[in-house]
């Protein structure tokens, strides 16, 4: 199997208020195609763990390699850039724009890429909604949809890009256990069907226990 | 249209009454620049006119020498030993009038950068009438030469400069004193010069420039008459007046021409620099007033972004996680800061030429000493683009700092909630 994402001896410190070794030492690696959820108790540094990962932040020591490139020691653009390539993101809290309609959430993302002209970008966006059941809202203000429906936007446009990494914050968080359910679908359709990996950061352990693989962190290391 | 513009497009439009408000700051502050600007050049131009209308570009003139360091002291004592001191000298007797001034008026017909010269004997005299007696100047002129330096067909208010010509001893005389010596066209006056010698003369034309110390104290002869008055020959002249075809070079020009016929030539900025200090002053303060209207606006703009920056922290984030670099949050927000800027300033322009069109339009109060109908405006393209840079560098310095700001934002900070 090919290898999406590889870690190898990361460390971060938090150094406010007081030096604080939140990761200590991870070393792993995440097959293409591979749904993984991370999970343990508030504060064992999954989140941090996954915002490295991610690329957003950079400040730590070790090597994170992701399709083969390492993204350890890149500039911010390039970072932006790679992320904008590669990674499609889902949050706990939707973080749809409000002024935007669910189509034009969707789209923005493909829009800053400029691989494809307008109106192609329009009609794969909206594909990927009526994937999620959400095209009969694309042309909605993404202000006026409920949670699940917002969330579900949201991982439409993570997959605008066709990333080969999904990564999630608490996906389902904020939502009851039928659009929970609906989540964790899609996002075990993307991994087994589509061969995206998925790696989701959640408290929900009915989530994690389906899953192919379950890392999970104590204390920031990972339990074996 | 990029993704960056179309997203600004949209934060504008949807906070429009927010976008309104700021926008208005810079209409104003533009608006308010083009008024003063307009009115302020106006007067400018208003005082610079009345003063060319009655100061010549260049006067060359005889002026008493007041260089007291050569004595011929020391030539009448023939000793080298002594160490001659002369308290209190006075100026020698001269003759005010200006040797060869024909030979230096046709010297300068050949100057190619002189548009007209009119030669000028001017004296003190009484004016007497009946019983009245008041004191004032002719100057003795070529009525021909001296009405197109100062344009004195525009300023008859009865009569017309020729009438000088075609009367024997006629007299063009200042409204002003005119008036005061109860004098109407056609009614004799007699001239007493501080010699005794006196003649009398014929009205026949009434003259105002529009400063009062001239129209009550001013009238024209022709240059014969007052050559006779005085008792000179028909070579006697006191000044040359000269009109260049660009005033803007009176200075070098008047340097240029008092070093070559060893004469004092003054310019009309020097002749009248009160009245271009008090331009510069206006002018100075012009800009003041301008400059901070555009920099209030300019706060209300950094507000404004600043505001709406805060508002929108978790987009930022969310556009950076996916790839918005900060090169691209930096456009975004600039953009709307430079949108609200040309369009407020494109507003600002307009409604400023609308107000300076109607304060054009405005009478000025009625006053015997200024000749003015309505409020001085003018309107000059380069005030208009002024404003437009001004309406754009305003919002690009004050939308920028909160872009960075913007740029800079941590999204992991934020999105970890």
């Amino acid at each position: 199997m090919n290898v999406a994402l590889k870690v190898e001896h990361l460390n971060k410190h938090f150094r406010q208020p007081e030096d604080f070794h939140v990761l200590q030492d991870i070393s792993f690696s995440i097959n293409k195609g591979e749904f993984v959820p991370i999970i343990g108790k508030s504060g064992c540094g999954k989140s941090t763990l996954l915002y490295l990962l991610s690329t957003l932040d950079t400040d730590y020591d070790g090597k994170i390699i992701i399709n083969d490139t390492l993204v350890t020691g890149k500039s911010q653009n390039e970072l932006a850039q790679f992320r904008n390539e590669n990674i499609g993101f889902v949050f706990q809290f939707h973080f749809l724009l409000p002024e935007f309609t669910a189509l034009e959430n969707v789209m923005l993302p493909a829009l800053k890429l400029g691989r494809y002209p307008k109106e192609e970008i329009e009609a794969y966006a909206m594909e990927k909604l009526k994937q999620l059941q959400m095209d009969g809202f694309a042309h909605k203000l993404s202000s006026k949809l409920s949670g699940g429906q917002q969330q579900r936007v949201a991982i439409a446009r993570a997959l605008v890009n066709n990333p080969t990494i999904i990564m999630a914050d608490e996906p389902t968080g904020n939502l009851d256990s039928g659009n929970t359910k609906l989540v964790f679908d899609i996002f075990n359709d993307l991994a087994h069907n589509q061969g995206i990996t998925v790696v989701t950061v959640t408290h929900d352990m009915d989530f994690a226990n389906n899953a192919d693989r379950v890392i999970e962190m104590a204390d920031g290391k990972i339990k074996l | 249209m990029t993704v960056d513009t179309f997203i600004a497009q949209r934060h504008l439009l949807a906070n429009k009454k927010q976008t309104l408000v700021a926008m208005l700051g810079v209409t104003f502050g533009i608006a308010m620049f083009i008024l003063m600007i307009s009115f302020m050049m106006g007067v400018n131009k208003f005082m610079e006119d009345t003063m060319l209308s009655s100061t010549p570009d260049i006067h060359i003139y005889n002026d008493i020498k007041t260089d007291y360091s050569v004595s011929i002291a020391g030539d009448y004592y023939n000793d080298k030993q002594a160490l001659i001191i002369v308290h209190h000298p006075k100026p020698k007797q001269v003759t005010l009038n200006i040797k060869n001034a024909h030979g230096i008026i046709n010297d300068l017909r050949k100057d190619a950068t002189i548009a007209h010269i009119s030669p000028l004997l001017s004296t003190q005299v009484f004016y007497n009438y009946g019983s009245v007696q008041i004191n004032g100047a002719i100057n003795g002129v070529n009525i021909i030469e001296e009405a197109k330096l100062f344009d004195l067909a525009s300023k008859m208010t009865e009569g017309v400069p020729e009438n000088l010509l075609s009367t024997d001893k006629g007299i063009l005389m200042g409204q002003g004193l005119a008036d005061k010596l109860n004098l109407k066209m056609g009614d004799m006056v007699s001239l007493v010069t501080p010699k005794g010698t006196s003649m009398r003369l014929r009205v026949v034309g009434l003259f105002k420039i529009g400063i009062g110390t001239i129209d009550n104290t001013r009238s024209y002869v022709n240059l014969a008459n007052v050559q006779q008055l005085m008792g000179e020959d028909k070579s006697y002249i006191t000044d040359i007046n000269v009109k260049l075809n660009d005033n803007k070079m009176a200075v070098i020009k008047a340097a240029e021409l008092s070093k070559k016929y060893n004469y004092k030539a003054e310019d009309w900025e020097t002749a009248n620099s009160s009245v271009t200090a008090s331009n510069l002053v206006r002018d100075v303060l012009t800009y003041v007033v301008s400059i901070t209207l555009l920099v209030v606006a300019g706060f209300g703009i950094y507000n404004i972004m600043n505001m709406t920056i805060n508002n929108k922290m978790k987009d930022i984030a969310i556009l950076k996680a996916q790839g918005f670099a900060g090169k691209d949050i930096v456009q975004i927000f600039l953009s709307q800061s430079l949108f609200i800027g040309l369009l407020g300033a494109l507003f600002g322009e307009l409604l400023g030429f609308l107000l300076s069109y109607a304060l054009s339009n405005v009478p000025f109060p009625h006053n015997d000493f200024i000749s003015l109908k309505y409020f001085p405006v003018v309107f000059m393209p380069a005030h208009y683009i002024f404003g437009l840079v001004f309406g754009l560098v305003t919002p690009f310095v004050a939308g920028l700092m909160p872009s960075l700001k913007a740029s800079k934002i941590d999204p992991v900070a934020i999105l970890r909630g």
